[in-house]
């Protein structure tokens, strides 16, 4: 059997299971197009939820791209301070998050085509929805009820494969987001564990090595200062602050 | 014979340009009963070339049943799978 009957029987097995027939054929109409209307719903809300997902991994994208800059700077700050060490340390901790950024784009470009495809698979079940409603209601108002039944047949066949073709579009974006969500999420684990260094949180483990570089510098420099004040015979420098007092 | 695209609509085709289609059909079968994903990919893409360019598009206002269904374009050979086992047709 070729791939066109497997897939035909596929569609026609979800496609009946839209086909609950009502008493009245003339219900059927209804019940149908009520259940068209659903999956319209339905697929105007996976649209969002792609575009949700797709927000998220911009976000990701947005922090790791801050990160790339901030241990580049790292890396120039340490290497002025004669800290190869420290630098190499950066630009290594900068080449692992440019590789997850790389990733995150494929993923986004991934969800843009899934976003693309139900937008198009909306317009369609859209303008087909709204032929069905024109077609109901010539059916209704025209057909002995004999006749009807062929012409109910024959529109409701036609329009469930087509709610059939858009349900399978709509489980396989929502495969798709889902798959994200689970790898956003564990990028999301990867920066909260400090891994992949967030800017807006706080300082890794490089900017505390470079701090204390500043600080001994710092400290250095004002011990000079005071040598030389007092060694000026300035002596308020000899002043200290006492600690509260107990009682 | 009308033989939908899923996600891109359906069309009408001539019995000739129906048994072509079939023959095209087959080599993307066996592309993926190799497991060739890109004999799969260019074989699903060739499928597709003639039904849209032998057939003519239904409007949304035609109503018919589907003689053969055939995956939209750029869909993967794992996609393909993954749709044919959601029904439990074929095993992996």
């Amino acid at each position: 059997m070729g791939l066109m009957s497997r897939f035909n029987m596929i569609v026609k097995s979800k496609a009946s299971k839209m086909l609950d027939k009502a008493e009245d054929p003339r219900e059927t109409l209804d019940y149908s197009y009520e259940k068209q209307l659903e999956m319209l719903q339905k697929v105007r809300r996976g649209v969002a939820d792609v575009a949700t997902s797709k927000k998220r991994l911009e976000l990701q994208a947005s922090k790791l791209e801050q990160s790339v800059a901030k241990l580049d700077t790292q890396a120039r700050t340490a290497l002025q301070q004669n800290r190869e060490d420290l630098a190499r340390v950066a630009l290594e901790r900068k080449k692992g998050v440019q590789i997850q950024l790389q990733s995150l784009d494929e993923q986004r470009a991934q969800l843009q085509t899934e976003q693309d495809k139900l937008v198009v698979a909306e317009q369609r079940l859209t303008a087909k929805v709204e032929a069905f409603r024109t077609r109901k209601e010539t059916i209704k108002a025209q057909y002995t009820a004999a006749e009807a039944q062929t012409k109910i047949g024959e529109a409701i066949t036609g329009v469930s494969e087509d709610m059939a073709d858009v349900g399978l579009a709509i489980e396989r974006a929502e495969n798709k987001t889902e798959t994200m969500r689970a790898r956003a999420g564990a990028i999301d684990e990867l920066i909260e564990s400090g891994v992949l260094e967030d800017v807006t949180d706080s300082r890794d483990s490089i900017d505390r090595e470079l701090e204390q570089i500043s600080v001994a510098g710092g400290v250095e420099d004002e011990l000079t200062r005071l040598k030389a004040e007092l060694g000026a015979g300035d002596g308020a420098a000899g002043q200290i602050e006492s600690g509260e007092e107990k009682p | 014979m009308i033989v939908r695209i899923l996600g891109e609509g359906q069309y009408r085709l001539d019995d000739a340009a129906f048994a072509k289609a079939g023959e095209f059909d087959d080599r993307v079968q066996a592309a993926a009963e190799a497991g060739d994903e890109a004999a799969f990919a260019a074989a699903l893409s060739e499928l597709l070339d003639v039904i849209t360019a032998s057939g003519t598009e239904l409007a949304a206002d035609e109503f018919e049943g589907s003689d053969a269904v055939i995956p939209g374009h750029g869909t993967t050979l794992a996609e393909a799978r993954d749709l044919l086992s959601s029904e439990g047709l074929i095993p992996n």
